[in-house]
């Protein structure tokens, strides 16, 4: 793409409007996203506790981290835990929330606004409401286990459950992907599944061949967006679980706050930053990198 | 002949019959999922906040509140100021709004309208910016505003509510998306008679973007009501508080007396509740729309 400059007056002018338009944004991204990104690489070199002047230390704090930090581990291995279980369990119950919510039922849509709800709900109510639920005594599930002959665990409270217990929460909030698939279902011409039906495809034949294919666009986009929240898990962390018991639930994001905010050991927390930065770039570009071998993208048929 | 007829007409009545078995059974399944995912946590919360405080570890559990105690509101709001930080928020809201709303529709409109060169780049980069997850400059940011000492003033609101006057990425792209869909001649129309570039944006384009401004509005008062890291970071003197940082008082403050817990997390939520169900056809439209797009 060359950037070339527009010859005549009416195209220039449009061209100085346009750019005076999107100002906004171009200086808020440079003052506000460019510059302290720039920030942050110097200040990840430096001992800075607030209070004293920055130090340059190099490359110091990131050999620490790698090296001699056992709860930068923990906290890499709690996050990628709850990706690997958060993930694939959200994918699978918003895709069969949104085949459901597909079905030419009354109300459907109905049940969708409702589904949804807890996607708008967040911060430190929900947080209690859910440490209130999963009460290992007087709680609303383990109640209803109980019922049933079963005895409930101590979720938040037993280093075991505690991560379990985080990802349940994050299931609660399926209908925003679950919205999200079924627009991308929605989008699916009916002509595909006439054309199924017709070459004798049975329920299942179409669910694997046209639906998952065609869906494999959003779900892309929905994995990358999901993988980047997993890395900002904090209120929950902040107001139930304070990253244990046993710091079975630090965090990545909770362990670079406290580090920040509570130690005051801002230079090393910028490098944590960077560290978080370059593994979702780098988990990004994976999952980009392997779209091909299973994202389908109609245009390219076109083409 | 007549055999024919009658096995034809069977086959539909046994489709018919599936038809309505698929029905019945897509409704059973919904109705338990809503019960189970939204009916008992939701109220839960409710009848726990109306409940007496013997109620609450009662054995079995209580599902109806005997006697409804509605003082657990009066007594929670006496003892943590939530409806002073309840406006406070709102103050913090109402600035966001009204920052993204005018920045957010600016930018759309010169993407969507507006030809000048390095558009598409500059467009790209935008798109590139949802990716980047918002902690990573959260301490760069911090040391920012903290050296020009925007920290110190008006609470420690700036920080919070400035980076909404200069666009959001997500909402940008929403709104961009949306103006592309009207059609261009009404600007020509509008430029025929002689409007300029910022008249045919005020005049023509804005009245017809209220679904994305709905959007806008919804979305960002959610976010700045429900948002807890920031305002923890900024927000020092205990007047100055929000909503969230109220909340987070609550289980220090009344200890295992979840009745009044809950009741305080239940008016900060029923807010974010009535604003949803009241526009939630743009809500959901609007998110569906950039899901599919991204």
């Amino acid at each position: 793409m060359r950037i070339r400059i527009p010859r005549n007056t009416l195209a220039r002018r449009e061209a100085a409007e346009g750019l005076l338009g999107i100002s906004p944004w171009l200086i808020g991204f440079l003052l506000f996203t460019t510059g302290p990104f720039v920030v942050s690489i110097v200040l990840s070199m430096t001992d800075w506790r607030i209070m004293i002047a920055p130090k340059f230390v190099g490359l110091q704090n990131y050999v620490q981290i790698l090296t001699n930090d056992p709860n930068f581990w923990q906290s890499i291995r709690v996050t990628f835990t709850y990706v690997a279980l958060a993930l694939p369990l959200g994918l699978f119950a918003g895709l069969g929330l949104s085949l459901l919510l597909n079905q030419k039922v009354p109300g459907a849509r109905a049940f969708g606004t409702l589904f949804y709800l807890p996607a708008v709900l967040s911060g430190v109510s929900v947080a209690l409401m859910w440490m209130w639920l999963l009460n290992p005594d007087y709680g609303v599930v383990n109640s209803l286990l109980g019922l049933v002959g079963i005895q409930g665990p101590n979720w938040f409270w037993d280093p075991d459950w505690a991560l379990p217990s985080v990802v349940l929460m994050s299931l609660w909030r399926v209908g925003g992907s679950a919205i999200i698939y079924l627009a991308g279902l929605q989008n699916i011409s009916p002509h595909l599944y006439e054309a199924a039906e017709i070459d004798g495809a049975g329920r299942l034949a179409k669910l694997r061949h046209i639906t998952i294919p065609m869906l494999t666009p959003t779900i892309f986009f929905q994995l990358v967006m999901e993988l980047i929240d997993a890395f900002q898990v904090f209120t929950v962390i902040y107001v139930i679980t304070d990253g244990g018991p046993m710091r079975s639930t630090l965090f990545y994001m909770f362990y670079m706050f406290r580090t920040a905010f509570e130690d005051f050991d801002m230079g090393y927390a910028s490098a944590l930053a960077w560290i978080m930065g370059v593994i979702i770039l780098g988990f990004t570009a994976l999952v980009f990198k392997s779209s091909p071998l299973w994202v389908f993208y109609e245009s390219d048929v076109k083409q | 002949m007549a055999a024919i007829t009658s096995t034809r007409a069977g086959f539909r009545g046994s489709q018919k019959w599936q038809t309505r078995l698929n029905v019945f059974a897509t409704l059973a399944a919904l109705t338990l999922l809503a019960i189970v995912v939204v009916g008992i946590p939701m109220g839960w919360m409710v009848t726990t906040a109306l409940k007496e405080r013997t109620q609450i570890f009662a054995w079995p559990p209580v599902v109806w509140p005997n006697p409804v105690r509605f003082e657990n509101f009066s007594e929670t709001l006496t003892a943590i100021p939530l409806l002073q930080f309840s406006l406070n928020t709102l103050v913090l809201c109402a600035l966001s709004i009204v920052g993204r709303m005018a920045s957010c529709s600016i930018v759309a409109f010169s993407f969507a309208r507006l030809r000048f060169p390095g558009r598409n780049i500059l467009f790209a980069v935008l798109l590139s910016t949802l990716m980047i997850p918002s902690q990573m400059i959260l301490i760069p940011q911090f040391a920012l505003f903290k050296t020009v000492g925007l920290v110190d003033i008006f609470n420690g609101y700036l920080p919070l509510v400035l980076p909404s006057f200069f666009g959001n990425a997500f909402f940008v792209f929403l709104m961009r998306q949306y103006i592309m869909t009207i059609p261009r001649e009404l600007d020509e129309a509008a430029r025929i008679d002689g409007a300029s570039t910022w008249q045919v944006f005020w005049r023509i384009i804005m009245p017809l973007c209220k679904p994305p401004l709905v959007v806008i509005t919804v979305l960002t008062f959610l976010w700045t009501w429900n948002e807890f890291m920031h305002p923890l970071i900024y927000i020092t003197q205990f007047d100055s508080y929000t909503i969230q940082l109220g909340l987070n008082m609550l289980k220090g403050r009344f200890n295992i007396q979840w009745n009044l817990i809950m009741a305080g997390s239940l008016m900060a939520v029923v807010p974010c509740v009535v604003l949803y169900f009241f526009t939630q056809r743009y809500i959901v439209g609007g998110i569906a729309s950039v899901g599919i797009k991204g």
